[in-house]
């Protein structure tokens, strides 16, 4: 008997609801930390390392603008950024020399007392929701059962060939695309057990009060401005790992996807007839 | 490959309609008095948790090689007022120090008088709510022991710093509560890197909080009074920038 359509496409529940309530809360907490963290970054738009540093020490990375033009300087390594960064022009055309523009940040318009409070108030929000659902993968089995790789998937030879398949956009079909490939579980863990405790830990890293109670984390990261630098590191970390995602989101069917992310419901992509 | 034009298409479009209206939802938010209000969590959860886990907590403090080699100032560098202004060209020795308020024994400290109090000299880091810091050492009279020579009254919460600059017009204030008030570390500075408090630092007199943000280190402090609530300062909220600029009061994260 012919297999009719429906029946050849075989639907899964792909992800638990504390998966799935985590996903967007985390994507909205996300978005309103880095937007409000790059209005508190326009503040002073320089980074450092060690444990001080101002306007006359030196600086490793740098936004600003010179005679009219915007710059980036990374080292010494300085990219033309008008229009971008350093110099830009605001939803009234008017020409502003803020580091970052208004569509990237909240506020968009500059005020560093609301930017802080939307940041420390959702930075206490994503340590929260980091350490329940960390705690929560643990307990479940999550974490051992979908998310940490496999001996043999750690191996040169498989990681190899899964790197193939993700640069020939070549994903996984049928029953195999009922777990994450090996890339997606390490750069999974990779943000759930490294990034976002990174982000929150070079955070409280800049916190006056936590030196003096928690002392040991700024030494740890190398002083407060080393801190404040690997908390902008991590989060660009971040924002390449949300625009990796999205892409892979958008290439690899994103209404199934998408789907699989609010109902749980995923439906495998048939394996290619021969 | 039309497919996924007219999709990638769609998908910045999608973006893009999303983004704008979010934008201006959230500028609206925080515009919101209930919002604001909900976004003042944060303030409320650090402050309780920091008091909680670390009232006592000392401030790091750094050795001699750590000094910053230039220490940058900020905000008011020098007073506008006629009365700082004879002050400082008569190099503050006519210059006192009140302590009122909520207090047994109110004082009036000559300068001198200051300096011949035992003093504490500290090396810590000073982080501007900017994101920069900058190390430097600082010498001066224990806030606790100030409190105590005045006699403190049982009533006092808050202890409020009234300063000789202003913006433009409007004087400066802080304020700290009584942890942070009779912290060893919390020091009115008349020394600074060894020397005398330079003008853009503060001259004659400045508070240092180590545990919190620059913008509480009161500059040019010329009254110390206790209070029972910050309501009735200002415009209640316990500081100038919080006032003007609706900053944190609490300013330890």
């Amino acid at each position: 008997m012919p297999l009719s359509r429906r029946d050849d496409a075989t639907v899964v529940n792909r992800h638990r609801p504390s998966t799935r309530i985590w996903h967007w809360l985390n994507a909205l907490i996300l978005v309103v930390l880095l937007m409000s963290g790059l209005m508190i970054l326009n503040a002073h738009p320089r980074l450092y390392w060690g444990k001080s540093g101002a306007n006359s020490d030196p600086a490793w990375l740098e936004i600003g603008n010179r005679s009219g033009s915007g710059f980036l300087r990374i080292g010494e390594l300085t990219i033309e950024t008008t229009g971008f960064l350093g110099v830009w022009r605001d939803a009234e055309g008017r020409t502003q020399t803020r580091a970052f523009p208004s569509w990237a940040t909240i506020p968009s318009q500059y005020n560093l007392a609301l930017s802080r409070r939307w940041h420390l108030t959702f930075a206490w929000f994503l340590a929260a929701s980091t350490v329940l659902y960390a705690g929560w993968s643990i307990v479940n089995g999550h974490l051992r059962r979908d998310l940490l790789p496999r001996a043999r998937e750690l191996r040169g030879r498989h990681l190899w060939s899964d790197l193939k398949r993700h640069a020939r956009l070549d994903f996984p079909k049928g029953a195999e695309a009922r777990n994450y490939n090996t890339l997606q579980k390490l750069s999974y863990i990779a943000v759930l057990l490294m990034l976002l405790p990174l982000m929150v830990l070079s955070g409280m890293a800049m916190s006056p009060a936590l030196n003096a109670s928690v002392g040991w984390l700024p030494e740890l990261l190398g002083g407060r401005q080393s801190a404040r630098s690997i908390h902008f590191i991590s989060a660009m970390a971040l924002v390449s790992f949300i625009l990796v995602h999205l892409a892979m989101v958008a290439l690899s069917g994103p209404v199934n996807e998408i789907r699989s992310m609010i109902t749980g419901r995923y439906r495998l992509p048939r394996d290619r007839v021969p | 490959m039309t497919d996924r034009l007219s999709r990638r298409r769609l998908l910045t479009g999608l973006g893009l309609a999303v983004s704008t209206p979010l934008l201006s939802a959230c500028d609206r938010l925080g515009q919101s008095p209930a919002f604001r209000g909900f976004l003042g969590t944060g303030e409320w959860l650090s402050y309780r948790v920091q008091r909680l886990i670390g009232a006592s907590a000392m401030a790091t403090e750094y050795p001699q090689s750590q000094l910053s080699p230039q220490f940058r100032t900020n905000g008011n560098t020098r007073p506008a007022s006629a009365e700082y202004q004879r002050h400082a060209a008569e190099s503050f020795t006519h210059w006192h120090l009140v302590i009122d308020g909520l207090v047994d024994a109110p004082q009036s400290l000559s300068l001198a008088s200051l300096r011949r109090m035992p003093a504490r000299t500290q090396i810590t880091r000073h982080d501007c709510v900017e994101g920069w810091s900058a190390i430097g050492q600082w010498t001066g009279v224990p806030l606790a022991a100030l409190l105590d020579r005045a006699q403190l009254h049982p009533d006092a919460r808050f202890i409020v710093f009234h300063c000789a600059d202003d913006f433009r017009g409007t004087q400066y204030y802080e304020s700290i509560d009584l942890v942070d008030a009779f912290h060893p570390q919390t020091i009115l500075a008349y020394g600074m890197n060894g020397k005398d408090l330079p003008m853009g630092h503060g001259a004659p007199l400045r508070l240092r909080v180590e545990r919190q943000l620059g913008y509480k280190h009161a500059k040019f402090v010329m009254r110390v009074e206790a209070v029972r609530s910050l309501d009735t300062i200002g415009r209640g909220r316990g500081g100038y920038w919080e006032d003007q600029g609706d900053y944190d009061w609490y300013a330890g994260i």
